[in-house]
């Protein structure tokens, strides 16, 4: 009987099992971030303890990095005091840390993965929901809370139940205008926002295959907006070819021992699943959400579901989407006006992003009364976009085209939501209050869409905008 | 041996809605901090008061309710962001317990490592407590993780915590660090069996 990549990767990092059942799992990679670590510092030293593996654990600065003016001190003294916590405790603990200065400072899930620390096979936690991305490559990744960071920092390892696996598989081929984002977004509005509680999802099928690995990443990315704590695609020959030649990926003949090691990790064609879902690519349009859970969705043509034949709950739980979105049952998705346009984020802020973007945006202009700005997930994507002038299509087409950080992903920095101000965003949460208002107003789509959006001043079909079904 | 959490008893407050997510819990700008002390008064901050501070007509927020130690609410509680601000404020605010049709999972992880149990009822089971929370401020509810129980009056609902929450609570192990340190030989054994550790 074969085993998934998830079994195998659990066994390779079992230690033990522990007293109420659960297993001590050694985490190879611990990533960590300024907001959800320096508690767990503080309890560390509490407990008179220090980081057991600092080698293996590495430090990026990202929620709360204004994205314009970046002089320090930060104009937020609470801000100013969380880089310079940050700052001191990875020194003190010896733990690598890309700061502000060292070019490779960014959004830590865009960090690992473009260091080469992301490795299939491997562990990898981090106090941050959206650690999934990782499984892109293959890594079983978790997000963890801050006395979870604590354990980590202080033994390599946590306690945690086994998951479940179920495999999603989708098939054929995506249509022209349809993206990586929209496919999770399916995936979400299908199975729902807790479809996934006690699974760890794996991708696969055509069109993970076909993916880039920045692709498979915003997919992986998501997960977490299922309900599944992790998500992973296999490793295949673009995963190796991503990773060669990256700083932390091995070198020389500990390169060829990798990627044979690497190969044996990916799931085992007659291993079994706890479940199984298949879509179908050709059902997947453009999608955008229209409520305050990611898996409230629909296609770009479709309209906002009516109350129509809804039980109590689901009418309550509409009703509270709807006023809060200031929306009304069973009208078209299409032109909701937008005030801001965002396009950045763990899920959508890599150099493929804005490749794609750029190459419909050349010449046209951001709709008069519309603020949009392009943040990049990383400086080193910031710089990847400079060498191609992809920085100067944005800002000819109206685009503020901003330093890299987590931005207006999460309301921890400047770059907030106004008002009821309603967001075209190629984020991951349209939570209530996520942009930095509390009656602020998020759409999730992909950057394409936000594009399309940016153009029109409204929600609109980038197929239309950019001509894209005649590809 | 940590303090066993067998069972928590007190007044409820029912917080109705599904879905519930951590930023709706603690919005983000509390989280510009480097403790967790204080994070209590923000509990719910954007939806029990208005920009200005005026309190809006939460369940939270009812002088009736204020002392209450058991949260109830619906599907999915706790989803989106790992942030353990959230139930480090639930914590603060004065919850020791939260009753719900189910829990995202990093969540309902960071709620027992602080020993403030998460039970799951039943959807008929849970409609039967929230009504009766809601009709009485004064109800006295038990939440027995023991037992696997909720409690009021003379009913007695069967609840649901996986075994391993159980066991970690009821036996006083619901912080893994000691367990977890007392492993360092074994941690060092299997690191020493995987490359991308030892090449480092």
């Amino acid at each position: 009987m074969g085993k998934s990549l998830f079994e195998k990767v659990w066994e390779a990092h079992a230690v033990r099992r522990l007293s109420n059942g659960q297993t001590q799992l050694l985490i190879g990679t611990h990533l960590i971030h300024e907001v959800t670590s320096p508690q767990a510092f503080g309890m560390l030293r509490d407990l008179g303890l220090t980081v057991k593996f600092p080698h293996r654990t590495f430090a990026t600065v990202d929620h709360i990095v204004p994205t314009d003016q970046r002089q320090e001190p930060f104009s937020d003294p609470l801000a100013d005091g969380m880089i310079k916590e940050l700052r001191r405790n990875a020194q003190e603990f010896g733990i690598t840390y890309f700061d502000l200065a060292s070019g490779r400072q960014g959004i830590v899930h865009v960090v690992g993965p473009e260091q080469g620390i992301t490795q299939p096979g491997t562990t990898i936690a981090c106090g941050d929901s959206h650690t999934a991305t990782h499984g892109a490559f293959g890594a079983i990744a978790f997000g963890i809370g801050t006395t979870q960071v604590r354990d980590v920092l202080a033994t390599q390892t946590m306690a945690l139940s086994k998951l479940k696996v179920r495999r999603i598989e989708v098939s054929g081929s995506l249509r022209p205008g349809v993206y990586a984002k929209d496919v999770i977004l399916h995936i979400i509005k299908k199975l729902g926002a807790n479809g996934g509680i006690g699974y760890a999802y794996e991708y696969g099928g055509d069109v993970f295959d076909k993916m880039s690995m920045e692709e498979r990443m915003t997919v992986c990315n998501m997960s977490i907006e299922g309900g599944a704590r992790c998500g992973y695609v296999n490793p295949d020959e673009k995963t190796y070819a991503y990773l060669k030649g990256r700083p932390y990926s091995p070198k020389d003949t500990a390169w060829d021992e990798a990627v044979e090691r690497w190969k044996g990790f990916a799931s085992d064609p007659d291993c079994t699943y706890d479940d199984h879902v298949v879509f179908r690519a050709e059902d997947i349009a453009p999608s955008v959400t229209w409520g305050i859970s990611p898996d409230q969705g629909a296609f770009i043509d479709e309209n906002i579901p009516t109350f129509v034949g809804l039980d109590a709950a689901a009418t309550a739980s509409l009703k509270e989407a709807l006023e809060y979105m200031k929306l009304a049952p069973g009208t078209p998705v299409k032109g909701i006006p937008v005030d801001v346009c965002f396009i950045g984020s763990c899920t959508n802020g890599r150099l493929s992003d804005f490749r794609e973007v750029a190459a419909h945006i050349r010449g046209t202009k951001v709709a008069p009364g519309v603020k949009a700005i392009a943040v990049p997930g990383s400086q080193i994507v910031d710089q990847l976009c400079r060498n191609e002038g992809i920085d100067q299509v944005f800002t000819d087409a109206g685009w503020e085209w901003r330093e890299a950080g987590c931005s207006m992903c999460l309301a921890m920095n400047p770059d907030k939501l106004i008002g009821d101000q309603l967001c075209a965003s190629s984020s991951n949460r349209n939570f209530k209050g996520r942009q930095g208002s509390p009656t602020g107003r998020t759409i999730l789509m992909s950057p394409v869409m936000v594009a399309a959006a940016a153009i029109e001043g409204k929600v609109a079909d980038a197929r239309e905008v950019f001509d894209l079904a005649l590809v | 041996m940590l303090p066993p959490i067998t069972q928590v008893s007190g007044r409820a407050v029912h917080v109705p809605g599904n879905d519930i997510d951590t930023d709706r819990i603690i919005p983000a700008r509390f989280m510009k901090c480097v403790t967790f002390e204080g994070l209590g008064e923000y509990a719910f901050y954007d939806v029990r008061f208005e920009q200005d501070g005026t309190p809006k007509p939460h369940p939270v927020n009812a002088p009736e309710r204020a002392g209450a130690s058991i949260l109830i609410s619906g599907m999915n509680f706790g989803c989106g962001s790992s942030r353990e601000h959230a139930p480090q404020a639930l914590y603060r605010h004065g919850f020791r317990a939260v009753v719900a049709g189910s829990f995202a999972e990093i969540f309902f992880g960071n709620c027992t490592t602080l020993a403030m149990p998460c039970v799951t009822l039943a959807e008929a089971d849970l409609a039967k407590l929230a009504a009766a929370v809601d009709a009485d401020p004064s109800l006295e509810v038990t939440v027995d993780v023991q037992a696997k129980e909720v409690r009021y009056g003379k009913m007695v609902l069967s609840a649901d915590i996986p075994d391993t929450a159980h066991a970690a609570l009821v036996n006083g192990r619901w912080d893994p660090i000691g367990e977890l340190l007392e492993g360092a030989s074994n941690v060092d054994q299997t690191a020493s069996r995987l490359p991308y550790l030892t090449n480092a």
